[in-house]
C-alpha cells in the first residue's frame, strides 16, 4: 500500500491543461495541417502528385490540391517536391463537418462548427459513443482509446465511450468499412436511439485510407451511414479527434480556448 | 536424416526460384512433418494461385503451387520447398502436424483446394476464393461469404449452454466472434470466428512494388507498424541485392524496440484494468503513450509510419535528437518499472494472474505459439536471438522465458522484456554508428523468393515474397504473430471461468486485422 501510495506521489497528476491552458507539444516531424506554396511550383512538374500513394494530391491551374480526406500525412509528397512548395505543418486542427470541406489548398480549412441547436443541448455536456472499428488497423481505435487515459481525460467534457449501442449517443467509426463488417455497422447504427450523430475517424473511415481501391472495402463510413465529423489522419493525433470532438459540441471557440458554458 | 531436402537460406535472405526444390506433393508434405517432429517450426505455408489473365495457369500440373517455409531455430537456418498440386485435393498436413492446421483452412479458402482429413476446414476470414469457380466447400461463385455464418463446434447437453460474443463487443476493440461452450460458469471450449477487418491485403500488395505498398504493409496491423515495415524493407533489400548502413539499423532496432516498450506498458496497464488495480492501469496508460511520443520524436508518427524504409529509414537521427531521446527513455523506463513493480506487490493482482488462463508446454509447441506467449510457457523462442538479422546479429538481447504459461507468466515475461527493451535502446543511442541513413534500392531480382522474419512485439512477423520474370511481387504473403497466437487463447480458456475471458484475451492482445489481413 505504502508504495502505491509513494508511486502515485512520484508519478504525479499528467492530465494536460488543454484546451484551457497551452495545447500539448507535438514533436518538431509532426506532420499537421499541409501548407502549400504553389508559387514555387516548377512548371509542369507533377512530383507530388505522382508521389502520393492514395492519390490524394492533384494538381489545379492554381496548384496543388490535397484531399485531406484520402491524405495519409505520410512524408511522400513533401519529400518528391524540389522546392519545398508543399509541406506540413504542426496544425493539428483538421476536422470538419462536410466531406467536400476536406479538399485543401491553402486556404484555411472550415473547422467544424458544433452541431445544431438542439442536438448541442442533448449532447453537449454529454456525448456517449459507442466505437465500430470496421477494418480499422488498431491504429486509429489506439489514438480513440488514448482519450480516455488521464492524459487527456475526455471524461472531463462528459464524452464516454460505452459499450453498448443502446446507452449511445451516436458512433465513432474507424476503419474502411470492410465488406465483412457492413452489416455489423448497419445494426449497430440500427441499435443506438435517435438522435444520433456519426463521427468518422482517420483517413480509411473517410476515405477507405491505404486500403481505397481494395474491393473488400466500402471506402469509408458514409457509405452506410450518414457522418456529422470527419476527422483526418493516419491515424489522428488524439489532439486532433479531441478538438473535433470538442469543436463538435460547440465547446470550443475558433481560436481553440474553451467556449463559455 | 533420409528424405526430400528443402533449400537453405538465412533470415533476410533470398533466393532464385529455381534453386527451391519442386517437389512431388507426398514429399513436401513428408518434408514439413518430418521437420516439424523433429523441433522445427512451420512459420508459413502458402498457395500461389495464376492471376485469371496469367497463361501460367496453363502450364503443366495443376494451377496452385503450395509453398512451405521451416525454421530451423538451433541452426538459425530456414527450409523452403514447394509443390504443383496436382487436382483440387490434398491429404492434409494436420493429423501429422498440427501446426499446419491454421495454414491449411487459409490455403483452403484462397486457393479452393481441399486438404483432406483436415479435422476441422472452415474457413478462417470469409472471401471468395481467388480462384473463380473453385471453392473448398461448393459455396457459390457470386455470393460473397458472411462472416460468423458457419458451422460451430457445440457441446450438447442439458446443462450445457452456448454463449456467443461480437463482432462489436465491449470497449474500443476490432471485431470478432467468440463463442463459448458452458457448464455453468465453465467453459468447456471457445471457438474463435474472425474476418471481420478482411481488407485483401495480400492481393493489394501482388503486382508491387508500387507507391501504395509502403502504407499498405504499415497498417496491417497498426500497432505493429515497425515490425511490418520492417520484414517488407528486408525482403525488397535481399531482393535487390542492398546492404542497409550501419545507422539506419540501428535505427530500426531502436524503433522495433520503442514499439515492444509502448505495447508491452500498454498491456501490462491493461492487465492491471482488467483486475481492478487502478494504479498500474492509470501510470502505463500515461507511460505507454511516452513511449508512442518517443516513436514521434524519430519520425512525427507515434505509430512509426513513414520510418522504415528500403535501403534504411526514412528520417535521419541526429546527435541532438538522439540525446534528447535518451534522456526521455530514461524516463520512461523509471516510472515504467515503478508502476509495473506494483503488479507483483499486491495480492490482488497476483491473485488473479496466477494459475488463470494456462497453455501447457506441450500444446504450445504442437500449435506453434510465437512470441510472449509462447515464452510464457517456457519456450525461448525469439527471432532476434534465433535467426538474428540486422542490428540483432552484433547485439544480443537475453531471450525471457517464464514456465508457468499463465497470465502471470505471460505479464512477466512483459515486464521483463521492457526492462530489456529499454537497456538495448540506450546502448544504442549511446552509440550510433556514423553512416547515411539509407541507400538507393534498384530493381529488384526476377523470379526469385524473400524471407524475412522480424520479432515484433506480439512475436514473430513472418513476410515472404515471390517475384516474377519482372521483378514484381506474384505473391506476397505476410503472417502475423497474431495467426499462430489465436488458438492459443482458445486453448487458454479450456477450463476456465467465462468471466476471465476479458483477462485471458488481453493477456495475448492478439491482433484482429493483423489476422484477417
Amino acid at each position: 500500500m505504502i508504495k502505491t501510495l509513494l508511486a502515485r506521489a512520484h508519478q504525479g497528476h499528467r492530465t494536460l491543461a488543454w484546451p484551457d491552458g497551452p495545447p500539448p507539444e507535438l514533436p518538431d516531424r509532426f506532420r499537421g495541417l499541409p501548407a502549400i506554396d504553389a508559387a514555387r511550383c516548377p512548371d509542369g512538374c507533377r512530383a507530388c502528385a505522382d508521389a502520393c500513394p492514395t492519390e490524394a494530391v492533384s494538381l489545379s491551374p492554381a496548384g496543388p490540391r490535397v484531399d485531406l480526406g484520402r491524405c495519409l500525412f505520410c512524408p511522400e509528397c513533401a519529400e518528391a517536391c524540389p522546392e519545398g512548395a508543399i509541406s506540413f505543418t504542426r496544425d493539428y486542427r483538421l476536422s470538419v463537418r462536410r466531406r467536400e470541406e476536406l479538399v485543401f489548398s491553402g486556404e484555411p480549412l472550415p473547422l467544424a462548427t458544433s452541431l445544431e441547436t438542439e442536438l448541442r443541448r442533448l449532447f453537449g455536456r454529454s456525448l456517449r459513443l459507442r466505437q465500430v472499428s470496421a477494418g480499422g488497423c488498431n491504429a486509429c481505435e489506439a489514438d480513440v482509446n488514448v482519450l480516455s487515459t488521464l492524459v487527456w481525460d475526455v471524461g472531463r467534457f462528459g464524452i464516454q465511450m460505452v459499450a453498448s449501442p443502446r446507452h449511445a449517443d451516436g458512433l465513432l467509426i474507424t476503419g474502411p468499412v470492410t465488406r465483412n463488417m457492413e452489416l455489423a455497422l448497419r445494426k449497430t447504427w440500427d441499435a443506438v436511439p435517435e438522435p444520433k450523430i456519426v463521427i468518422a475517424v482517420g483517413a480509411c473511415a473517410i476515405a477507405g485510407g491505404p486500403f481505397w481501391q481494395s474491393p473488400e472495402q466500402l471506402g469509408g463510413a458514409a457509405a452506410v451511414v450518414p457522418v456529422d465529423l470527419f476527422v483526418p489522419g493516419c491515424p489522428p493525433h488524439p489532439a486532433t479527434i479531441l478538438d473535433g470532438l470538442l469543436r463538435l459540441l460547440g465547446r470550443l471557440e475558433k481560436d481553440g480556448r474553451v467556449a463559455a458554458r | 536424416m533420409s528424405g526430400p531436402r528443402l533449400a537453405t537460406l538465412r533470415n533476410g535472405s533470398a533466393l532464385p526460384l529455381a534453386a527451391v526444390p519442386d517437389l512431388p506433393f507426398e514429399d513436401l508434405r513428408d518434408a514439413v512433418v518430418r521437420e516439424t517432429a523433429e523441433g522445427n517450426r512451420l512459420v508459413s505455408f502458402f498457395a500461389s494461385v495464376p492471376e485469371p489473365a496469367s497463361p501460367a495457369s496453363s502450364r503443366a500440373g495443376g494451377e496452385v503451387e503450395l509453398l512451405a517455409v521451416v525454421a530451423d531455430d538451433e541452426e538459425g537456418t530456414l527450409g523452403v520447398g514447394r509443390a504443383r498440386l496436382e487436382g483440387e485435393r490434398f491429404p492434409s498436413l494436420t493429423p501429422a502436424c498440427p501446426q499446419a492446421h491454421w495454414f491449411e483452412r487459409e490455403i483452403a479458402e484462397q486457393a479452393g483446394v481441399v486438404p483432406a482429413g483436415h479435422p476441422w476446414l472452415k474457413p478462417i476470414r470469409f472471401h471468395s476464393s481467388w480462384r473463380e469457380g473453385h471453392d473448398a466447400w461448393g459455396r457459390p461463385a457470386l455470393a460473397h461469404p458472411v462472416p460468423g455464418v458457419t458451422d460451430f463446434y457445440r457441446v450438447e447437453g442439458e446443462e450445457v449452454h452456448e454463449v456467443a460474443v461480437g463482432p462489436v463487443h465491449a470497449g474500443v476493440i476490432e471485431p470478432g466472434h467468440f463463442r463459448f461452450q458452458c457448464h455453468g460458469e465453465e467453459v468447456f471450449h471457445l471457438e474463435i470466428s474472425l474476418g471481420y477487418q478482411h481488407r485483401d491485403v495480400e492481393r493489394a500488395l501482388a503486382g508491387g512494388p508500387h507507391k501504395g505498398t509502403v502504407p499498405i504493409v504499415e497498417t496491417i496491423a497498426g500497432d505493429t507498424t515497425v515490425a511490418h515495415a520492417w520484414a517488407y524493407a528486408e525482403v525488397v533489400e535481399a531482393l535487390a541485392g542492398v546492404a542497409v548502413p550501419a545507422r539506419a539499423g540501428a535505427v530500426r532496432g531502436v524503433a522495433l524496440e520503442l514499439e515492444r516498450l509502448a505495447n508491452h506498458v500498454g498491456d501490462l496497464g491493461a492487465l492491471a484494468n482488467d483486475v481492478g488495480f487502478l494504479p498500474t492501469a492509470s501510470f502505463c496508460g500515461r507511460i505507454r503513450g511516452d513511449f508512442l511520443n518517443m516513436t514521434a520524436l524519430l519520425c512525427g508518427s507515434r505509430f512509426g509510419r513513414g520510418l522504415i524504409r528500403p535501403g534504411g529509414v526514412g528520417f535521419a537521427l541526429e546527435p541532438e535528437r538522439a540525446g534528447r531521446l535518451a534522456e526521455r527513455l530514461v524516463a520512461g523506463r523509471r516510472d515504467a518499472l515503478e508502476a509495473i513493480g506494483l503488479l507483483w506487490e499486491t495480492a490482488s493482482v497476483t491473485a488473479r494472474f496466477e494459475g488463470t488462463g494456462v497453455v501447457s508446454p506441450k500444446d504450445a509447441e504442437e500449435i506453434g505459439l510465437v512470441g510472449p506467449a509462447a515464452r510464457a510457457c517456457g519456450i525461448g523462442r525469439d527471432v532476434r536471438h534465433d535467426h538474428p538479422h540486422g542490428i540483432y546479429r552484433y547485439v544480443h538481447l537475453p531471450v525471457v522465458t517464464a514456465s508457468t504459461g499463465d497470465v502471470a507468466a505471460r505479464a512477466a515475461v512483459r515486464a521483463a522484456e521492457v526492462e530489456r527493451s529499454a537497456d538495448f535502446v540506450a546502448e544504442q543511442l549511446a552509440a550510433l554508428p556514423e553512416t547515411p541513413a539509407r541507400v538507393p534500392v534498384g530493381p529488384l531480382a526476377a523470379d526469385s523468393l524473400a524471407v524475412a522474419l522480424v520479432e515484433g512485439w506480439r512475436g514473430e512477423v513472418c513476410h515472404v515474397a515471390l517475384t516474377d520474370g519482372d521483378g514484381r511481387f506474384r505473391r506476397y504473403k505476410v503472417t502475423d504473430p497474431s495467426f499462430h497466437n489465436w488458438f492459443g487463447l482458445a486453448l487458454a480458456l479450456r477450463g476456465e471461468e467465462i468471466s476471465n475471458f476479458p483477462l485471458c484475451n488481453k493477456s495475448f492482445n492478439l491482433s484482429y486485422c493483423g489476422h484477417d489481413l
